[in-house]
């Protein structure tokens, strides 16, 4: 069967983002880029699932600038056959992004959608869920483990209170927690291959779908910074201090 | 303006969660309706319609929605929601399955866990881990919305009077089915709910020594969290994380026992009330942001504070 994986560029997730100093975003500019770390952990698991000969195909997309390339690349070096770009410069938002990959499923009928739970820029953790939405698929959300048998999928999810496994008719979209598993490094020969790899680049009128922003961001401020306390010299006096000054016990 | 809160609850009792959702919608204002969808239901429903400040609540009691699944929940509210300006369910695991669906099939934007109401249209919400604050205005005629529990004071449980009116809106996608689930039993406090929380890290060595977080926890009537890299290390079940990944908490007080202070631990703790880090490395990241930080072997210290509480 074949698996859709859709990736996000995201700044990479050992960087201190900082607030520009106008307030109109998070400063971007010569920060380093990489594939949103959910969105590994979806190219892993359909690697792995390929590797089981479980599936057969697997097709990245992504929907984002030019430079989201290199992630399709990267995609493509994890074990991805190919990959579809739909180019676009517009500040994409879930909603946008969800009717894109519903266009893209339309043409490539994938029998499972795996995609990151979250991105972790925006956090806004909807993508997935509106796709499901969009084209009457089941979903299996923050999945820390995936199971398909005899045209089913069985997902268990991280929930607050543990863990919850259901079970979904294919094709079924499923997003992914931390705990699915640990993405490998791409090797050198891998990458290599992957810049032979197809990829193909549309753009959102070619799907006909409009992905103009429904949300606009007023502003964006720092968070309230945190004053470091005291440091204590005794249990007694952390004791005492909670007691009389704080009163939290 | 008119609100539609999304209750969250196990069949049996109302989640606390539920009474900041409805402070959210307070501060949107308007009529307050709340919608309870499950099996068996009923006394839920009941536990809603005294929640200070709602005016009707809804309940959906059938099979279909015993699991909360949210192809059968987005559905629904999907089809309920059609009759309101805004739609609200807490960001818990819950809220965030099915919030998205039902804004895609009413074909609006989801604005994630807010932090803060502006005005009707406008709200605050943490982007990039908790490392900056957003303002976003949605300029859709439904806005379809989750709520960071711990952002809003929730309104009083008892107080109010509303109606409670039986829907017999069935949805019934039948395309997921639940197969099981495995709830992490403890009498201790939920950890977004708890006053006190104690969370212990890579520093407790292993999964037995959090036995000492626990009485000391059982004595405070505290919840026990844990960092990731204590989850990661294999101490403790993940659903005690607490972080960017993990459980957003912000307690009176908060006390963190080896643990380092990632980035990624701090978003989940900072707007805690009062934070106390014990930690035997000085110069752990912890305690830049500790109102009271006390350097010392957690083995000896966590004892000795258990013994003078």
């Amino acid at each position: 069967m074949k698996v859709l994986v859709p990736i996000k560029r995201v700044v990479d997730y050992n960087v201190k983002v900082r607030v520009k100093a106008d307030n109109t975003g998070v400063d971007l500019a010569n920060v380093k880029m990489a594939m949103n770390p959910f969105c590994e952990i979806a190219v892993e698991e359909a690697v792995r699932l390929k590797e089981k000969g479980v599936v057969t195909e697997i097709v990245a997309v992504s929907i984002g600038p030019k430079t989201a390339q290199e992630q399709l690349r990267t995609a493509m070096a994890l074990g991805a056959d190919r990959s579809i770009l739909v180019e676009t410069d517009e500040d994409v938002q879930p909603l946008g992004i969800a009717k894109a990959l519903k266009a893209i499923v339309d043409e490539e009928k994938p029998e499972l959608v795996i995609l990151g739970k979250q991105a972790i820029d925006g956090d806004n953790n909807q993508t997935g869920q509106m796709l499901a939405a969009l084209t009457g698929m089941p979903q299996g959300t923050f999945a820390s483990e995936v199971d398909v048998a005899d045209g089913k999928v069985k997902v268990t999810r991280e929930i607050d209170g543990g863990l919850q496994t259901v079970e979904l008719n294919l094709p079924a979209v499923v997003t992914t927690d931390l705990r699915l598993n640990e993405p490998r490094y791409a090797s050198l020969p891998n990458i290599m291959k992957a810049k032979k790899k197809p990829l193909d680049t549309k753009t959102a009128a070619d799907l006909g779908v409009d992905l103009t922003p429904r949300v606009t961001t007023v502003s964006v401020e720092a968070p309230a910074e945190r004053q470091a306390g005291i440091i204590v010299g005794s249990v007694d006096e952390l004791v005492e201090k909670l007691k009389n000054e704080a009163k939290v016990i | 303006m008119s609100v539609l809160v999304y209750a969250e609850h196990d069949n049996a009792a109302l989640n606390k969660v539920t009474l900041s959702v409805v402070a959210a919608a307070k501060e949107i204002g308007g009529d307050i309706t709340v919608l309870v969808a499950g099996k068996g239901c009923g006394a839920v429903a009941e536990e809603a319609a005294k929640i200070d400040g709602v005016s009707k609540v809804l309940c959906a009691d059938n099979d279909a929605y015993e699991h909360q699944l949210a192809e059968n929940i987005g559905d629904l509210v999907a089809e309920v929601g059609a009759d309101y300006s805004h739609i609200l369910a807490a960001a818990t695991t819950t809220g965030k399955n099915f919030a998205p669906r039902a804004a895609a099939l009413l074909d609006v934007a989801q604005i994630s866990e807010i932090s803060d109401v502006v005005d009707a249209d406008t709200f605050k919400r943490p982007i990039y881990a908790g490392n900056a604050i957003a303002t976003v205005k949605c300029g859709d005629a439904k806005k379809v919305i989750t709520v960071r529990g711990t952002s809003f004071d929730g309104v009083a449980a008892e107080g109010g009077s509303a109606s409670v009116e039986n829907l017999d809106v069935v949805k019934d996608a039948g395309i997921s089915s639940f197969v099981g689930e495995e709830l992490a039993k403890s009498d201790r406090p939920e950890l977004t709910s708890a006053e006190i929380v104690i969370s212990g890290g890579r520093g407790m060595g292993n999964g037995e020594n959090f036995e000492i977080l626990y009485k000391l926890a059982d004595k405070l009537g505290a919840g026990v969290g844990a960092s990731r890299a204590a989850v990661d290390a294999g101490f403790v079940p993940n659903d005690m994380q607490v972080g960017q990944t993990g459980k957003i908490v912000a307690p009176n007080l908060y006390v963190a026992v080896g643990i380092s202070g990632a980035i990624q631990h701090l978003a989940g703790m900072k707007d805690s009330k009062v934070i106390v880090a014990i930690n035997k490395d000085e110069e752990a990241p912890i305690f830049q942001v500790a109102d009271y930080g006390l350097v010392a072997d957690l083995f000896e210290a966590v004892p000795e504070l258990d013994g003078k509480l």
